[in-house]
This record gives structure tokens, sequence and C-alpha cells, in this order.
């Protein structure tokens, strides 16, 4: 029997086969799956801020900021076995859930969102296979750690694999 | 924001803004539709954001929502927040009769139009009381739709909490259509800035411990 492992809002979580892992309804918020294809196994953040570092008061929870997510996700596959060098990334996400005529800086969470991922992963040397990011729909992703397929559902626009 | 510094009387107040605010939105809400509205007693709740997400039916729910930016001496988010089904009634009832179909992706420009001109009222009758109320000067963004997951939705009224907190404060008003009273229509909620609530309840003399 095959599970499926939720991660939450700002969660952070790992799976190995068969079991396959989730997170649903991300708007501007990233998910990020790192994943080791030898040792077969994979983890999923679902990241809502770009960086912890622009917050106001220390905050205890990693899986909440690009920086820290990715550097806690890849942590823990480290200890878990993975090599560093074999990880790789797939991520979704980081939507404009509403449009503004007046887009200030903050409206563009989602945008930063994804720059921040991005530029997170590239810190760590860990290729970014495939993404699906930006657009204004919801998006709902799980990732299967034997296939490594990364399956997206959208309200409007169907399911797609990457 | 520490939360600990929250006492009762201070959710009370926050409760009865919620009262107020959604109150009057509802009278609108009621005069719009030419029927009669009810709200449930509003719900103040300092909850995770996981927990919110399960106050609309899980992340995954669909729901058609209007969303505002409150800008003035108390910024905050508010959601209008309706399951797609009764928001596909609401609109219809508002365009006379008429068919609506939201899930399909094909929104005429007036369905999206008559959804954002629901929130503007309901959302300026619940802004303006709230402002009433506290002497605030509060004022409404114009507000933007959306029709997806209810928690790729909510959690971008979250991006000034969550930099200072794991947990969010939410003014939650629940409504109803009068002769079903079991089934709740849509919701209102409210979420102040970290830094709006001292604000708020300096305004209305119930300052926070320093």
């Amino acid at each position: 029997m095959s599970e499926m492992i939720k991660v939450g809002i700002a969660d952070i979580n790992l799976v190995t086969p068969p079991n396959t892992i989730r997170t649903t309804g991300l708007g501007s918020c990233v998910g990020v799956i790192l994943y080791d294809e030898v040792r077969k196994i994979a983890g999923m953040a679902h990241v809502m801020l770009p960086q912890s570092t622009l917050v106001k008061s220390a905050s205890t929870n990693s899986g909440k900021f690009a920086d820290t997510a990715i550097k806690a996700l890849y942590d823990l596959l480290l200890k878990k076995g993975a090599t560093a060098k074999r990880l790789k990334a797939k991520i979704a996400g980081g939507a404009q859930m509403f449009q503004f005529s007046s887009a200030s800086e903050m409206m563009r969470i989602g945008p930063r969102n994804i720059e921040s991922v991005k530029y997170h992963l590239n810190q760590l040397g860990i290729p970014l296979i495939a993404s699906d990011v930006g657009g204004n729909s919801g998006r709902t992703i799980e990732f299967n750690p034997a296939t490594y397929h990364l399956t997206i559902k959208t309200v409007n626009k169907g399911t797609k694999i990457i | 924001m520490d939360l600990t510094k929250i006492n009762h009387l201070h959710l009370d107040i926050l409760r009865e803004i919620g009262n107020i605010g959604a109150g009057h939105a509802a009278t609108a809400l009621s005069t719009m539709l030419n029927k009669a509205v009810d709200m449930k007693v509003p719900s103040v709740n300092v909850i995770s954001f996981e927990e919110i997400m399960e106050m609309v039916g899980g992340s995954e729910n669909i729901v058609a929502s209007v969303f505002l930016r409150i800008v003035g001496d108390a910024p905050g988010c508010m959601f209008f927040m309706l399951p797609i089904e009764q928001a596909e009634t609401l609109l219809g009832d508002l365009l006379g009769g008429e068919a609506v179909q939201l899930t399909e992706g094909i929104h005429s420009e007036m369905t999206i139009s008559a959804l954002q001109e629901v929130g503007n009222i309901l959302s300026g009758s619940y802004l303006t009381s709230f402002s009433d109320f506290t002497g605030l000067n509060l004022q409404p963004s114009v507000p933007a739709t959306s029709i997806d997951m209810a928690g790729a939705i909510l959690s971008f009224g979250l991006f000034e909490i969550s930099a200072v907190s794991d947990l969010a404060i939410v003014i939650d008003t629940a409504f109803t259509d009068i002769r079903r009273l079991d089934e709740v229509k849509g919701h209102f909620f409210l979420m102040p800035d970290p830094e709006s609530f001292a604000k708020i309840f300096n305004a209305l003399g119930v300052p926070m411990d320093e």
C-alpha cells in the first residue's frame, strides 16, 4: 500500500517510494521538490515568503522562507543518505492570484518567491530540472519519487506532468 | 507582534468589529438580492495557517472570492468568499435569473464584474462601519476577484502576518440564506496587518500592555 504524504503550508516533509508527496492550494507560495534519483528519496517544501532576513522578528519555522526552507530540506535529505551532487529540483507555484492595477512590491509576492527559490537552488548548486511557475492559477502538486514526475493540478487549466 | 499581549477584552473588540462590519454588509447583500440574509455570530480565532485553510473546507476547495487591501490607519486584508455553487446562485439572482457558470473557466465579463461589484459593496459597507466604530481612517483598495482554490487565495492574505508570526488572527463572519440556516453561504475574513492591532485597540481605549 502506498501512502500519500502531506506537506502543509510552510511545512517540509520527505518521501520514499512507493509513497508520494503532495501539497494543496499553492497560490503565491512555491512548492520545491528536491530528489536523489539513485537513493530514491525526495522532499518537498511549501514556501510562503522569499527571505527570512527581511522579517522583523525571529521565526522558528524554517519551512516558511525560501532561503531557510531549501537549506533545511537539503540538510534533511543529506542526513537521510542523499548525495548533494545528485540532488535535482522541480518547482511549481508562485502565481499572482489577484491582478491589481497598482502592483506594489508587496503584491508581487509570487514572482519574488520564484526568484528567491531559484537563487537559493543555484547557491547550493542544485540543477532545476523542470518548473511550472507564475500565471494566476492555484496549484495542487504531487511528486512521485519512483518516476520523478511532478503532477500539477489547476482549477481552470487542467492537469499536467513535468 | 506578541500574541500573548492580546487578552479577552481585545478579542471581544475584534469580534465586535466583525459583528458590526458584517452586519452592515449582510444588510447590503440582503438589499441587493431582495431577500433575507442572516449572519452568524462572528468568531475571532488565533490560529495556525493550516487551520485557516480548514475554515473554508480545505485548501483545495474551490471558491469565488473578492479580495481587497485596507489602506489608511490600520492596514490589512479583507476577503469575501463564497462556495462556487452559491456564488453562481447569487450572481444568477443578481443578473436577473441568468444561469451562471463559474467553474468552466469561461467567465463572462459581466459575471466577473458583477462579482467584483458585490465585493465592492459588501466590503465597502463592512469597512465603513469598521471605520466609524474605531474612528480610524480606512480605505479599500480596488477589489480584485479570483475563482480558485481557497488555499491559494487565502495564503495571499497571510504574507504580512506570516513574516512575523506562525499564527494569524482571523475575524470570520459566516452568513446564511435565512431559509436554510444550517447552510453556510459565505465568509467575510478580516485580517489586520500585525502593526494594526495596537492601533485598533488604542483607538478604542484598550491599549495592549507594553
